[in-house]
């Protein structure tokens, strides 16, 4: 008995140690940077930014699949990425929901004009120039697009809506026909016509003639993109790539090179793209469809909050908990004397086990987090008040010190985890709730309130329990008064 | 100790008093819905110096928005205030014409900035959502607690105690929220969503405790009434049932005095909630187990309904 529970303290204090260290702000004893890649996450309430939830809304008024929505979301993800946000939010939500989170953005105008954008994906001709992954290039297309979203926008702002999808068609005809002389030629490639921020490649066909796009494997087992073309386009594409077998061809998303696969055979209706791992595979083949579908994103809500607002908050939060854990920490000492002292020790390990596990999980701290997780502090005392009880009860009942001590605890035990999974069920559920309102604001209460009940059945049981037992051990608690026990009611006792 | 479980009476008819002037503000005022649940713009906005609300009130009406209503929000040194309208775009023109035609009345603090926006029909499946979400957590709750007290004579029993007593207390939050929002002009947001969850939560969780004192008490035989084991089960964890929520309460209260005034009303419904919550557990959960096992439930029931004591109801006593 006695060696367990030397053991146990001993992993409760390298455990508390760990997670002080992993609280602990700054860069001090930060062995392999692992702290600065484990910051504590900030909700936009906290340090200001831009929350919007887009809804895909198909031009034809159908319906998008999930496939096209997940692609859209790839899709902003590089965007936003472009923007050069730390810690940007993308997920999709519901069937044809995406919410954006963009913390610290200072000019919201801008962003959401840049997340609105539809995809436009491209093939172009190299035209000698070695591509690869990643590359930002210029097309012939989005040079189109450009000129004439500035003729449509300087005249009459009201001309603009109904130019764009007319604008699309007129420049992928455009463009087909422009490949035309260029492929019958089998000289080698003109250098394309440069412009100051580097060449514009040729659009050889653009998503709009893109009809499909699906990861698959092949004969050999390897994993490969398909694709299917239109049937305008399938004769543009096969012209292009029987003429340049043996070359590279370039694959565009909004600028972007995504894939530069060298041309292997003509291609016509349907072709592959292979070399790739699964995860590519389906990444490319989402991409390529968002890219070809181009799915209009409308703005459903949106917040936008300001960053000292945020600032403001967190100070007042952090001096609301401190108070607050200060204050319970006194009721606590003056209430229970030792065994009171002892769960203040155990709030303060769960206060830095929690806080660390917001930062390893990694939870997103919000104002409502903030205020779930001091409300779990009042949680995390109720297990040990709890315990306390009972233990009393247990001397009064004549009981010695530590048969007392593990009765109180065991009989404490079924209401202690009736109780918190009653609220883990609420937390569940809130969380459920919160997936829907497009707002990690209530997700963020309910994962952080889970998580503090988690971590308090942990200490009442666990840490108190083995601090109570070693003092026991060590005859540091001979006394019942040090329990709480009444002066008169031991003397009631010392009597029958 | 005062015999509680007694006077169960007196306890109903408290709650009754409390519950009517709740339920009667529900039905006739009924909520301050948020822009959370209808869609629209809720614009806060802060100027170095004060400025006339009328005047604010004037652009926006001038920019095709008459509805829209601004109040001065936080210390009045702060010169801080709130627009709540129709939608606006983040953005749209129309927000950059309004931003420019508001910087005209004063000088604006863009950091301090924030405007929340929710269209219409997310609003609508918002309000859906929170009535699914309620629900939800009442039927798994119930399921759980009819798990947990399976070795008992009617474990269904204590669940829907438990759910009675739980509505009870989100009746007042929700009560006193219509009242604040009928004198006070106070909206319910979703974080008002969560805190009504969350005191479901509370209220169970404080209720379990008592009814785990419940199951313990019967299976030892401590006493010879089931009104007897209630009276000594509550006695019992009165002490433990105070004690957590003064430190939940004293959370609470630090959040509230001294947290920010964003979080203020979300605090203030979990502060009745506790308080509600508590006193349910005690005398109201408790003493609806006692009056059905003394069968006066059943009784009042078939007054009601004018109907003769069902024989299975006489026979069942124990």
């Amino acid at each position: 008995m006695r060696t367990r529970n030397w053991w146990m303290l001993g992993f409760i204090v390298l455990l508390t140690l760990s997670s002080v260290w992993v609280v602990l702000p700054g860069t001090v004893l930060d062995i392999g940077g692992f702290k600065e890649r484990h910051p504590i996450r900030e909700g936009l309430d906290l340090q200001g930014g831009l929350q919007v939830l887009m809804e895909a809304r198909p031009p034809d008024g159908g319906s998008v699949d999930k496939g096209t929505l997940d692609g859209t979301r790839d899709t902003l993800e590089r965007r936003v990425n472009a923007l050069g946000v730390s810690e940007p939010l993308i997920q999709t939500r519901g069937g044809n929901q995406i919410v954006v989170e963009l913390p610290g953005v200072s000019n919201p105008e801008q962003a959401v004009a840049v997340l609105q954008q539809t995809a436009q994906l491209e093939v172009i001709d190299p035209a000698g120039y070695s591509l690869s992954a990643g590359m930002q290039v210029q097309t012939s297309l989005s040079q189109q697009r450009e000129a004439q979203d500035a003729a449509a926008a300087s005249p009459s702002p009201g001309a603009s809506p109904a130019a764009s999808p007319a604008a699309t068609a007129a420049a992928t005809a455009a463009s087909s026909s422009e490949v035309g002389p260029v492929l019958g030629e089998t000289a080698p490639t003109p250098t394309p016509e440069s412009t100051a921020n580097g060449p514009v490649f040729t659009t050889i066909i653009s998503g709009t003639d893109l009809k499909n796009a699906y990861a698959t494997t092949d004969q050999t087992g390897a994993w490969v993109v398909a694709f299917e073309l239109q049937s305008g386009a399938a004769d543009t594409f096969y012209n292009y790539t029987s003429q340049h077998i043996g070359q590279q061809i370039g694959f565009v998303l909004d600028g972007t090179v995504i894939s530069a696969p060298v041309l292997r055979n003509a291609i016509g209706a349907q072709g592959q793209i292979d070399g790739m791992s699964a995860t590519e595979a389906q990444n490319l083949a989402l991409q390529l469809k968002a890219g070809a579908l181009g799915v209009p994103l409308q703005v459903v809500s949106s917040q936008t909050v300001g960053p000292s607002l945020g600032r403001d908050s967190v100070d007042r939060s952090l001096l609301a908990g401190i108070i607050g854990l200060g204050a319970v920490a006194l009721f606590m000492i003056l209430y229970y004397r030792i065994p009171g002292v002892l769960a203040v020790l155990a709030l303060l390990i769960y206060t830095s086990i929690t806080l660390a596990l917001y930062k390893l999980i990694p939870v997103t701290l919000t104002l409502p987090g903030i205020a779930g997780f001091i409300l779990s502090i009042g949680m995390a005392v109720d297990a040990n008040v709890l315990i306390f009880a009972r233990l009393k009860e247990e001397l009064r009942s004549g009981k010695t010190l530590a048969r007392s001590i593990e009765a109180g605890f065991d009989h404490a035990w079924p209401s202690i985890r009736d109780s918190n999974i009653s609220t883990m069920i609420t937390c569940a559920i809130l969380y459920w709730f919160g997936q829907f309102t497009g707002a990690t604001i209530i997700t963020g209460f309910a994962l952080t309130l889970f998580v503090g009940v988690a971590v308090s059945l942990f200490t009442a049981i666990t840490v108190t329990r083995t601090f109570l037992r070693v003092m026991v051990d060590w005859g540091m608690i001979r006394n019942p008064w040090w329990l709480g026990m009444g002066r008169l009611e031991m003397r009631a006792m010392a009597g029958d | 100790m005062e015999h509680i479980a007694s006077r169960r009476n007196t306890w109903f008819a408290l709650s009754a008093a409390l519950l009517i002037p709740c339920i009667l503000a529900l039905i006739i005022h009924g909520l301050n819905f948020g822009i959370d649940f209808t869609g629209g713009s809720a614009w806060e906005i802060r100027y170095t110096d004060s400025v006339d609300t009328e005047k604010i009130v004037a652009v926006f009406a001038d920019n095709g928005l008459p509805n829209a209503r601004v109040q001065q929000v936080g210390d009045a040194s702060e010169h801080r205030y709130l627009i709540r309208t129709e939608e606006i775009r983040e953005g749209s023109e129309e927000k950059k014409k309004i931003t420019d035609a508001l910087g005209t009345l004063g000088t604006l603090v863009p950091e301090d900035e924030s405007l929340s926006t929710v269209g219409a029909s997310v609003g609508t499946s918002i309000r859906n959502r929170s009535v699914l979400a309620v629900a939800a957590a009442s039927v798994g709750i119930l399921l759980y607690i009819a798990f947990a007290f399976r070795n008992t004579q009617r474990p269904f029993l204590y669940g829907i105690a438990a759910i009675i007593a739980m509505l009870h207390d989100a009746l007042i939050v929700l009560g006193v929220f219509s009242i604040l929002g009928w004198l006070f002009d106070v909206e319910v947001d979703a974080l008002f969503i969560t805190a009504l969850l969350t005191i479901i939560g509370f209220s169970v969780h404080d209720t379990i405790v008592v009814f785990d004192r419940i199951r313990e008490n019967l299976a030892n035989r401590v006493a010879s009434s089931f009104e007897e084991i209630v009276n000594y089960s509550i006695a019992q964890t009165l002490v433990r049932s105070v004690n957590t929520s003064l430190t939940v309460l004293i959370t609470l209260a630090a959040l509230y005095l001294f947290g920010g005034s964003s979080t203020k009303n979300f605090v203030l419904a979990l502060l009745i909630g506790v308080v509600a919550g508590t006193y349910s557990s005690i005398f109201n959960a408790s003493q609806i187990l006692v009056a059905w096992e003394t069968h006066e439930i059943q009784n009042a029931f078939n007054r009601i309904f004018r109907r003769k004591q069902s024989p299975s109801a006489t026979t069942r006593a124990a």
